[in-house]
């Protein structure tokens, strides 16, 4: 059982992450991986939001009536995120307001919901709540290494510190603007979700085509 | 002991919980009670965390008031800071100040609900329904005791929110400092680019009204006939947004707003 636990921590990070294996949760992904803090605080808002929503969910998973289970769902996960939203509002209100409206757009996070649905529907609480922070760490984990790459190259630092000193400020490195743009997330998640796949071959899916080849006549 | 026996020791509770979850009764039951638990939580954390909250936003406008003043330093201390400010409530019909409210306590947004302090607006281009009577503006002077800069408080509706923010102005009245929101809920990388320190930064130096005292400033995407002075080029892909800023912004420069105020002030009588 310990071990079966162990694994659905850890099998979210890369064997089944939420954002390279599943494609889930990319809007986000773009909009707060511009500064590694702002993507720390979400990463850490989304774990705890996914976790505690499972595990609810999963309490009362057997009196939730088919017809309206979505829906109490969304109760759940909404209250949840607003709650997430209020305390960060009281406690780090800067970092709040730079995430905007992304922490009301967890609510909407397919990883959220996608675990609620196809675990905790089916798991017991303390399972579902690790398969929670599993999964919310998995998103997390993409999510820093887009923020370290975009942060580093996009304007030279790590955390806010000061890590190449930029032309700006008197110094050499001339900062790579599109990395502060959200589309070039796309183009880091796409090489990851590249280099994933390249390292663990299993997670490459089977063409749903066939390319017709020509033979010479 | 037989399941019969299991069944007939079940009190009302077990009995109710034991019933499929699909049923009529059932689906009210869990609606209903999921909904109360939910508010109560949320309700809850809203009452407790305000007090945290409002402490938050009121050091967030105090910044915001600092850097559209152009004096902000990160380091220094913010109420600090904010002392360099003389606070006072405007009367905007008159456009002189009032001593009637106490300047510390006195809350613009409060004042603008209540029907003794606003007015309904019937011709209403910045789209807030109600104005106050009555605004906070504050005013930097420099060593001589001469006003520098005056920071004046507007509002109006976007696309999705009503945009809160402060203009900044020369002691001539006319000619623009800075102009910064500090709330708003516009679409993030298109309206809320409003918040974009190289679009913000295109606000110095413009002015507000001609030689002839006609008001000029648009914010739009031609450059109209008045010329550069008097035009802040509009946020591509925000167009209601950006329409919105100009709506409000020719309302609180208007007659229905600090006109009679910037009047006084180019006269010398503030």
């Amino acid at each position: 059982m310990a071990h079966k636990r162990r694994e659905m921590l850890i099998d979210p990070l890369v064997d089944n992450n939420p954002i390279t294996l599943q494609v889930l949760g990319i809007c986000s992904a773009l909009a707060v991986t511009s500064s590694l803090q702002v993507a720390f605080v979400m990463a850490i808002a989304v774990t705890l939001v996914t976790a505690f929503s499972s595990m609810f969910i999963s309490m009362i998973r057997s009196q939730i009536p088919g017809s309206i289970r979505i829906i109490v769902q969304m109760v759940i996960i909404a209250s949840l995120v607003i709650l997430v939203d209020q305390v960060l509002k009281a406690f780090a209100y800067e970092i709040s307001k730079t995430l905007s409206v992304f922490v009301g757009l967890i609510i909407t996070n397919c990883i959220v919901m996608g675990r609620a649905e196809a675990f905790a529907m089916k798991n017991g609480p303390i399972d579902s709540f690790i398969d929670g922070v599993g999964n919310g760490l998995g998103y997390g984990l993409i999510l820093m290494l887009v923020g370290v790459i975009r942060e580093l190259f996009g304007s030279g630092s790590l955390f806010g510190v000061t890590i190449l000193e930029t032309v700006n400020n008197g110094g050499w490195y001339v900062p790579n603007g599109l990395l502060l743009l959200p589309p070039s997330a796309f183009f880091i998640i796409g090489l990851l979700i590249w280099a994933f796949r390249t390292w663990k071959p299993g997670q490459v899916e089977e063409r749903e085509y066939k390319i017709q080849t020509v033979e010479a006549h | 002991m037989s399941d019969n026996d299991l069944n007939t020791k079940k009190g009302p509770i077990r009995r109710f919980l034991d019933a499929p979850a699909d049923s009529v009764g059932k689906t009210v039951f869990v609606a209903v009670a999921l909904c109360l638990v939910a508010s109560m939580i949320v309700s809850a954390a809203a009452v407790a965390l305000r007090p945290l909250q409002e402490v938050n936003a009121l050091k967030d406008k105090q910044i915001n008031i600092l850097q559209v003043a152009g004096i902000y330093d990160p380091n220094a201390d913010v109420v600090e800071s904010f002392q360099a400010f003389e606070a006072r409530v405007l009367e905007l019909e008159t456009g002189t100040f009032t001593d009637a409210f106490d300047v510390a306590s006195f809350d613009d947004r409060t004042a603008a609900d209540d029907p003794a302090t606003s007015v309904a607006l019937d011709d209403d281009p910045a789209g807030i329904v109600r104005q106050g009577k009555f605004v906070t503006v504050y005013l930097l002077r420099d060593d001589a005791g001469a006003i520098d800069k005056v920071i004046l408080p507007i509002h109006g509706y976007g696309l999705w929110s009503t945009l809160y923010g402060f203009i900044a102005l020369e002691e001539n009245g006319n000619d623009i400092f800075a102009l910064q929101f500090y709330e708003h809920a516009e679409t993030p990388g298109l309206g809320a680019e409003v918040d974009n320190p190289r679009w913000k930064s295109l606000w110095n130096g413009k002015k507000l009204a001609d030689e002839s005292g006609q008001l000029q400033i648009s914010v739009t995407k031609a450059v109209p006939a008045a010329g550069k002075d008097y035009h802040i080029d509009a946020l591509a892909g925000a167009t209601l947004t950006t329409a919105g800023v100009h709506n409000l912004l020719n309302f609180w420069m208007g007659e229905s707003g600090y006109a009679p105020f910037l009047a006084n002030l180019k006269a010398g009588d503030i």
